[in-house]
């Protein structure tokens, strides 16, 4: 099996003697969708905290490309090449769309210490922005200010920041979130292609996006990984049945 | 509504033409009271760009107000005594060249912000307010106490700097040089709003957390927009001590930097000409008002509860009809 692009090794996040990560070993291969799933407070986010850098672990550890980047600070891990969306848009509201992706695109290049050039005038800037934009269906919106916007197409605008930076992998914290059935069809749609280009780590809780894009999924209960197997293996777990999808099933 | 680039080229031309008019009606103090203004402005363009770009609150600004002072008083002092300046085992001269006094009021200004800015930035919000104005009352206690330079009493200097070319004792010289540099920072300050440094920073300002995603470093955009910003103000000090030919520890005190603020947002935080139009507005009041009552601050004051309460975006909001600064 190829190495994998991103993984967590026996990771361990204690909050007083609540154990919101409990010894959690995921990996993430080139060209899947990896779902995380987990009932509320099942440590989720906790989790992708420590993936992305806001979190320190108590223990274990976190690769990227191999490389160990436990250490690393949030910006540190985005320029090695991961790439992420927020749960709730994280996007500066003042700002045109346009603008919005213009500094993930100056974020790819690493150098905002121009203090003289125009940024909307600089096509290494704004050719990557309007391609990310035309790739989320969001370039005739350009010149909206980004509070503008409907949730759907903030969560869109979400994906077209992260794609800028051209990420090694992705971590996308539900990304489906508030969207309405067509939203999260034409989302769906997207990232499966998506996964082509860089893998994707999906915490999500819409369970028909999961089923349908989900190479292997891992559910997470008390911060533990109780399950991890394709979709159908996690659909017929009998202990997955009862920790989470219990009712439903 | 009036659009913002029109209220800009307004205030620019009604800067240029009351001067020009008080020398046809011969009033040298209304060219004094407009130089003041494009000092003020100077000093509050360099604060807006910290607080209305970078949205850093900075209740400290007059330390650089007062260095850039004091780099004027103290040059100027040793050279009109024929004193040397001692300093790290140097032996330098003092100076009466606007030119050079200014280079060391930015230097000196933008090496504070500098280490301010590295210590005051691990906070935010109300203690990164607290901290900048504890290091002011830092510099002004050290001012009142630095008796070499004559302590609380401050110190005179008999005869304004010299500027190459120009007679700075005339009033209307004098102002087209600090109006020239106005004119350069707020050039400066147009293009670094444009340019991708300015992009970043109005990004950290908003969502920390974005700029950290895209793989930059938003404590570091902020520190260096604070540095610039203090450059500015301390240029702004040093011509603040020419055109009164006096420099004191009040140049240090908390009021100012308050004063600086009360500018920015009368005229509109984060807006290119909100400073001068502030400033405008701030040394007229001081001036009108304060030769009927003692207690003209009481007015600036209701003026500023009815911006903050009904016109966020400042005189310029009002104007333009847009609350925001952008777009």
């Amino acid at each position: 099996m190829s190495e994998p692009i991103l993984a967590t090794r026996n990771l361990r996040k204690n909050f007083g003697a609540l154990a919101a990560t409990d010894d959690v070993s995921i990996d993430l291969r080139a060209g899947e969708i990896h779902a995380i799933i987990g009932p509320n407070g099942a440590g989720k986010s906790t989790l992708i905290a420590q993936i992305c850098g806001g979190l320190r672990p108590d223990s274990g550890s976190v690769h990227l490309l191999g490389r160990d980047v436990t250490q690393y600070s949030k910006q540190a891990r985005a320029r090695s090449g991961l790439g992420r969306t927020f749960q709730i848009s994280a996007l500066a509201m003042e700002d045109s769309v346009l603008e919005n992706v213009v500094l993930g695109a100056l974020g790819a290049s690493g150098n905002p210490w121009r203090f003289w050039s125009r940024a909307l005038s600089d096509a290494s800037l704004t050719a990557k922005a309007e391609a990310a934009l035309e790739r989320v269906g969001l370039i005739e919106h350009r010149h909206t200010r980004c509070a503008e916007l409907s949730h759907g197409q903030r969560r869109q605008l979400e994906v077209a920041v992260a794609l800028t930076l051209s990420p090694k992998a992705f971590v996308m914290d539900e990304p489906m979130a508030g969207l309405g059935a067509e939203g999260s069809k034409l989302l769906t749609a997207f990232l499966d292609q998506l996964r082509a280009e860089a893998p994707i780590l999906l915490v999500e809780h819409d369970m028909d996006a999961v089923f349908a894009l989900a190479d292997r999924i891992s559910v997470l209960v008390y911060g533990q990984v109780i399950a991890s197997g394709t979709v159908e293996e996690i659909k017929s777990s009998r202990a997955v049945r009862e920790a989470y999808l219990g009712e439903e099933a | 509504m009036i659009p913002e680039r029109l209220v800009n080229w307004v205030v620019f031309a009604g800067l240029l033409a009351v001067p020009l008019w008080a020398i046809v009606v011969d009033e040298p103090f209304t060219i004094t009271l407009v130089t003041r203004a494009v000092i003020l402005a100077i000093a509050a363009v360099g604060l807006n760009i910290a607080l209305g770009i970078g949205g850093l609150v900075s209740l400290g600004h007059a330390v650089f107000f007062g260095i850039g002072g004091y780099a004027m008083g103290i040059l100027a002092y040793h050279a009109q005594t024929y004193t040397s300046l001692d300093l790290f085992g140097l032996s330098l001269a003092g100076t009466k060249s606007m030119p050079i006094i200014w280079l060391v009021a930015i230097v000196v200004s933008a090496l504070a912000a500098w280490i301010i800015g590295l210590l005051s930035l691990r906070t935010s919000g109300v203690y990164f307010i607290m901290i900048t104005l504890a290091f002011g009352q830092m510099f002004y206690y050290f001012a009142i106490s630095w008796s070499t330079y004559g302590g609380e009493d401050g110190l005179s200097i008999y005869v304004r700097n010299g500027f190459p070319g120009l007679n700075t004792l005339v009033p209307i010289q004098f102002f087209g040089l600090c109006f020239a540099l106005l004119c350069i920072v707020l050039f400066l300050n147009a293009r670094l709003q444009n340019a991708p440094f300015g992009l970043a920073l109005n990004a950290a300002r908003q969502v920390p957390t974005r700029v950290e995603t895209v793989g930059l470093n938003p404590m570091r955009l902020k520190l260096v927009a604070f540095v610039i910003s203090g450059a500015i103000t301390g240029l702004a000090g040093a011509l603040f001590a020419d055109l009164n030919r006096f420099v004191s520890p009040t140049m240090f005190s908390w009021q100012l930097s308050g004063e600086l603020i009360v500018l920015i947002v009368i005229g509109g935080v984060g807006r290119l000409y909100g400073p001068v139009v502030g400033a405008c507005l701030f040394v007229a009041l001081e001036h009108w008002l304060g030769a009927l009552t003692e207690f003209w601050h009481i007015y600036l004051g209701l003026i500023l509860l009815a911006i903050v309460l009904f016109a966020r975006g400042g005189i310029i909001g009002l104007l333009t009809g847009k609350e925001g600064a952008h777009v």
